[in-house]
């Protein structure tokens, strides 16, 4: 019918042919972004200007974008652990409101340790309660083949309303006027900024664990193993690797780093526990580690640039009064032609009808 | 007294069960033909804007039923473009469409937040709803719980006794075979795609025509996400899906009468409830059931013809 087919290539294609479908996908995702924003009335060319200046324009754009990229990276990279084995962990959102809650507990229970004490204390129990929160559907995946993705799912909804619960009821602050937060932590409870910025050390803080997790899959037995159940568990499981073990191990690993984010969210970027760190940064990691290809360099990249939409999107609200709800739209159409143009990795458009 | 409590609780039970139940019907028919659309919850809330927007503009509640249920396939179909032409992986697509069809309603509906459309009012059966118990928790409700009734019977018969139900079963569990035997796949693909997108459409215009009568952003609340759990709960039978979708409607209803009355209970535990149970009832079908009854190739793709 068509002149047109499709065509098994020889070789995968290679970095630069990536690199161009990913440009194309991106471009058309803000192309069609730009036509949604003229059907609302606002300038194409003006609403993706204000977009891109708002993100990258200026210094304190720029800071805005790393500073909302810290917590969107430690949530992609954990949940691109799960990923790896294909273990499809969308609880990143939850685990991170648990992380947020286990750091805020030892915060408020022990304000007066010292720095060196108090912050270890708080990390460990972001990444014991994201961890716990990463092990449950792990478990009920294990002992009763219940499907991961809508426990993990569900798990988020449930980790979003104990947080409510805590700040409207127990943990709210007698001297808030009613609004639903903690107190602020004490001194020693918050991770500080970097000298003359507004970006905190967290970003320290994911490069070690970005480097840390690189580490992890290039040359530890594990991380080999996970890879490779990850491509196939029928080989995986007939050369006698621990599978179920492993599956435990990636959702726990998940959790634990979306946790941490949780952490880092609550001390250096509120100062306190919140509702309103919840804006589902736990999704946009999602779309990052798509993009990025579940590489830890490549994430960090991707979560810049999603960063960065989400600040852009902030400044079209500000100045042209498009809905918040845009930057959503934004990242649906990523996803969705990031993995179209992933087709073009394994076959070709070929011209002419063939044989 | 208490009697007349139960029945009106379980007639609310079917009510706030029926957006949840056109939805499960939708992603049934789609799994059915063996391609898994976790976009449920982004297709239900386009779905319940559109019927919104063109019962308000109309004047007419039943075209914006149809709109809904037209633009469910439409969203749909970006699953399908995504899945079936370029081969995307169908966890993430879905996901994908999940993420675009919530900031789309959300980004078009925001001039309508707040805004009331002509919905649907409650008319009762005659004959039927006088019987007693079952007339009120039935029969005393708006059109279109009437034409929920109807779809699943004529599911299943459409699953049973019709070659196109048969073929699009085969698309669904052996696609090989299927293709061997002269079939289309990719075309009963994409009649699952579609017509499961316009079930679950449905679903959403019942939430904004019906059970609200307003527009709000995030009006689904995560039913869509249900939706997707409930068919597994169902075992992948219309039939099945009724009692599930009806158990949410029940706590649902039973929620927010417990807000209501002014309970000990914190709402943020008590809005925990709907969430809660739809892990407890994953749990439950895949004890009772070790061998899944899924369509063996739900969520893989078929490569392309060389």
């Amino acid at each position: 019918m068509f002149p047109m087919r499709i065509a098994k290539r020889q070789e995968p294609l290679g970095f630069g042919g990536s690199c161009f479908v990913l440009l194309t996908a991106l471009g058309l995702s803000l192309l069609l972004s730009a036509i949604l924003l003229s059907l609302g009335g606002t300038s194409p060319v003006r609403g993706i200007s204000v977009l891109l200046q708002g993100a990258f324009g200026s210094r304190w754009a720029l800071e805005d974008s790393v500073l909302k990229a810290i917590p969107i990276f430690l949530c992609s990279l954990g949940v691109a652990v799960a990923f790896r084995l294909k273990i499809w962990n969308i609880g990143a959102e939850g685990q991170f409101a648990l992380g947020a809650i286990g750091a805020t507990w030892i915060a408020l229970s022990f304000p007066g340790w010292p720095k060196y004490l108090l912050l270890p204390a708080m990390i460990g129990m972001a990444m014991t309660c994201g961890g716990l929160w990463g092990l449950i559907p792990a478990l009920l995946r294990q002992h009763l083949k219940t499907n991961e993705i809508i426990v993990t799912l569900m798990m988020n909804y449930i980790a979003i309303l104990f947080l409510d619960y805590l700040v409207y009821g127990v943990w709210k602050d007698p001297t808030s006027f009613g609004f639903p937060m903690t107190p602020m932590f004490s001194e020693q409870a918050i991770v500080g900024k970097i000298g003359g910025t507004s970006i905190n050390w967290g970003l320290a803080h994911c490069v070690i664990l970005g480097l840390l997790i690189w580490l992890f899959f290039r040359f530890t037995r594990i991380g080999f193993e996970i890879k490779a159940s990850g491509d196939n568990v029928r080989a995986a499981l007939y050369a006698g690797l621990p599978y179920d073990r492993l599956v435990i191990l990636v959702m726990v690993m998940s959790g634990a780093l979306a946790g941490w984010a949780g952490f880092l969210e609550a001390s250096a970027t509120v100062n306190r526990l919140q509702p309103s760190i919840m804006v589902g940064y736990g999704y946009t990691a999602i779309v990052v580690a798509w993009l990025a290809r579940l590489h830890p360099l490549s994430i960090g990249i991707a979560a810049i640039l999603l960063a960065g939409l989400r600040v852009g999107v902030e400044s079209l609200q500000l100045d042209l009064q498009v809905p918040a709800a845009f930057g959503g739209i934004i990242e649906g159409l990523i996803l969705l032609t990031v993995l179209a143009g992933g087709l073009f990795t394994h076959y070709r458009i070929a011209w002419g009808v063939g044989k | 007294m208490t009697s007349q409590i139960i029945i009106a609780l379980l007639a609310a039970a079917v009510q706030s069960g029926t957006p949840i139940l056109f939805a499960t019907l939708g992603e049934i028919f789609t799994e059915k033909s063996g391609v898994l659309n976790l976009g449920v919850e982004g297709v239900m809330i386009l779905g319940a804007l559109a019927g919104f927007v063109v019962a308000r503009q109309t004047g007419n509640p039943v075209l914006g039923f149809f709109a809904a249920g037209l633009i469910g396939g439409l969203a749909a179909a970006i699953h399908g473009v995504v899945c079936l032409w370029f081969q995307g992986n169908q966890v993430v697509s879905g996901l994908a469409l999940t993420i675009l069809g919530t900031g789309l309603a959300n980004y078009l509906g925001t001039a309508f937040i707040g805004m009331a459309a002509p919905g649907f009012a409650p008319v009762a059966v005659p004959l039927l709803s006088d019987i007693p118990g079952i007339g009120p928790i039935f029969f005393q409700h708006d059109v279109l719980v009437y034409v929920s009734y109807l779809i699943p019977p004529a599911m299943w018969l459409f699953f049973a006794r019709t070659r196109f139900g048969l073929g699009l079963r085969a698309a669904g569990e052996y696609p090989a075979a299927a293709t061997a035997a002269g079939l289309n796949v990719l075309a009963y693909r994409w009649l699952g795609i579609v017509g499961g997108g316009f079930f679950m459409g449905l679903g959403g215009a019942y939430l904004s025509l019906a059970y609200t009568h307003l527009w709000t952003t995030n009006l689904t609340g995560g039913r869509g996400w249900i939706a997707v759990a409930l068919v597994i709960f169902a075992f992948w039978r219309p039939g099945r899906a009724v009692f599930g979708a009806y158990l949410f409607g029940g706590i649902m209803a039973l929620q927010l009468r417990m807000q209501a009355s002014g309970t000990q209970l914190s709402s943020s535990i008590l809005l925990m409830l709907p969430y809660a149970l739809t892990v407890i009832v994953l749990v439950l079908s895949s004890w009772r059931k070790r061998t899944s009854d899924a369509p063996a190739s739900l969520g893989i793709n078929i490569a392309p013809a060389e």
